[in-house]
């Protein structure tokens, strides 16, 4: 428990730095910063093997926290008639399966939301895509972009009159001119675009989802979700130290002051960024 | 200060014996003095019992000083009772106000079955103690000053604080999760601290976790309620340097 658990918070550290890019690189800078990133994320090997010791120390902490909240439950058959557990302990700290099958709720539905979309889903995700002015005629164009640099107009992907579309998507994100069978490049997923309308952006186009109603239940029940982990790594940060052992006057109030912290900051700053999104949709 | 006199209503566990149903049950208690202990005011309860001709009400007592730890009981929700750094025996009736409630239990453990009323049988400890509390030494006649081995002073202060631990297993029963952890912390560091432990140290702390596990014993969280009810101050530190001693033996044991 106490490894996994540790890996976890640095899991969390790792994702909050990517999120984070959805408030601090604002506009089309943002967007390419983001949907690159997410490309990354799903492409490069190190990170696919972190993210597989990822799911399993998910899986871990949550069935081993289960088998043992069990063990332990059974370890009282015959429960106190009064009983005042607020004299020697900390809420949290009583209430860690509680919270952790909540934290794993939200995990199982942040998961379809956004990471089943990115790899798996058969409805496609949109693809990343920009709007360019043409020097001459100042008409609007737009383009995907390839990961290779590319600009790719979207309007050869669509037919006119008569005249079949000259190009194709096939898997989802690979750009194919049709008649010679031939792969002009690969675009970018636009999870970003996914993101900011999940949490409310209603600047319905192209490409992008649908303006979503649901947005401010998406909000709160995300910042319900950071509350829960707040409480969960109040106890669990330093807990998992003294579980492996590391207990020394020299440093015990050191741990509890950065789980403690790590405690609010963390989910405070993954909570503000669905707020900031909505706010400003 | 002058003693005082007050009434109270104790809720009490009465159960005739292991296998049967126990509930709760209320008595009436009047002219009870601020300056009686707990148990004192239990002694008096019975004797009124038994003028009533009923059952008197069985609990474990013995030192009545603090140092046995033969006194348990789970009063008004803590083990106990509403104080810390002390024993039953050395719980006074000052601590509480005329016309209060009490509720008395036995310490809840699957480990400590019920053997009547307040009575719990607690020789799960016993048999983690047998499993490797102890250190091994020949009986030859010829038996070494004890001071010839040099223990650094705060290893033997450490060592000393951890064998203050009297085995009443308050730290189980106010576990949520009824752990002896902090039990079985203190009797592995006891011994780990002093070089005559050390020789067995390995086998020991893997044997009495093993016993710790098989009695039923629930699994540590570190919610910290243990070291805030025993009533002889053990430190978490034991249970962390007992988690050490088993990482290290469980990956470095040779038998």
């Amino acid at each position: 428990m106490a490894l996994t658990g540790l890996f976890l918070c640095l899991f969390l550290v790792g994702h909050l730095l990517g999120n984070l890019q959805l408030i601090f690189i604002t506009g089309e800078e943002g967007k390419r910063a983001f949907n690159e990133y997410a490309y990354f994320m799903t492409h490069n090997p190190f990170v696919k093997v972190l993210s597989y010791v990822t799911y399993l120390s998910i899986l871990f902490h949550a069935i081993d926290g289960f088998l043992l909240t069990i063990k332990n439950k059974k370890a009282r058959p015959v429960p106190y008639a009064y009983n005042n557990p607020g004299a020697n302990s900390s809420t949290p700290s009583r209430y860690m399966a509680l919270l952790g099958s909540l934290i794993l709720i939200f995990i199982v539905t942040h998961m379809a939301n956004f990471w089943w979309k990115m790899k798996f889903s058969s409805d496609p995700m949109p693809l990343h895509q920009v709007v360019v002015a043409n020097p001459q005629s100042g008409a609007e164009e737009t383009f995907y972009i390839t990961h290779t640099g590319d600009y790719v107009p979207t309007s050869a992907f669509v037919g006119e009159g008569e005249m079949p579309a000259a190009m194709e998507v096939r898997n989802g994100t690979e750009f194919y001119l049709k008649e010679v069978n031939l792969k002009r490049g690969e675009g970018y997923k636009d999870l970003h675009s996914v993101v900011l309308s999940f949490f409310g952006q209603d600047k319905t186009k192209d490409g992008v989802p649908e303006k979503n109603e649901m947005a401010l239940f998406a909000v709160l029940f995300y910042v319900i979700a950071m509350m829960v982990l707040a409480f969960h790594l109040w106890h669990g940060f330093a807990s998992a130290f003294q579980s492996l052992g590391l207990n020394h006057k020299a440093y015990n109030k050191m741990i509890k002051m950065a789980g403690q912290t790590f405690a609010i900051i963390v989910p405070a700053l993954f909570a503000i960024i669905p707020i900031l999104l909505f706010m400003n949709k | 200060m002058a003693s005082k006199f007050i009434n109270i209503t104790l809720k009490i566990w009465r159960q005739k014996n292991s296998q049967a149903k126990g509930s709760m049950e209320t008595y009436k208690l009047d002219h009870v003095s601020t300056d009686s202990s707990f148990l004192e005011m239990l002694d008096q309860l019975n004797e009124q019992l038994i003028n009533e001709r009923k059952e008197p009400i069985a609990f474990d007592h013995d030192c009545r000083e603090g140092i046995c730890g033969m006194c348990s009981l789970y009063i008004n929700g803590r083990a106990h009772g509403p104080d810390t750094g002390i024993t039953t025996c050395q719980l006074h009736m000052r601590m509480f106000k005329d016309g209060d409630t009490i509720y008395v239990e036995p310490w809840r453990s699957a480990a400590f079955p019920v053997i009547k009323d307040l009575v719990v049988d607690r020789s799960a400890f016993d048999r983690i103690q047998q499993a490797g509390g102890f250190v091994s030494v020949n009986t030859s006649g010829r038996t070494i000053d004890a001071n010839s081995i040099p223990v650094p002073k705060t290893d033997a202060d450490k060592a000393f604080e951890a064998a203050a631990c009297i085995g009443c297993g308050a730290c189980v029963a106010t576990c949520k999760n009824g752990s002896a952890m902090l039990f079985v912390g203190a009797k592995v560091s006891q011994y780990a601290l002093l070089p005559q432990g050390k020789v067995e140290a390995k086998n020991r702390v893997l044997n009495m976790v093993r016993q710790m596990d098989e009695e039923g014993f629930g699994n540590c969280t570190n919610t910290g309620a243990c070291e805030i009810e025993c009533p002889k101050g053990i430190s978490l530190e034991n249970i962390a340097r007992m988690n050490r001693e088993f990482l290290t033996a469980a990956l470095s044991n040779e038998d």
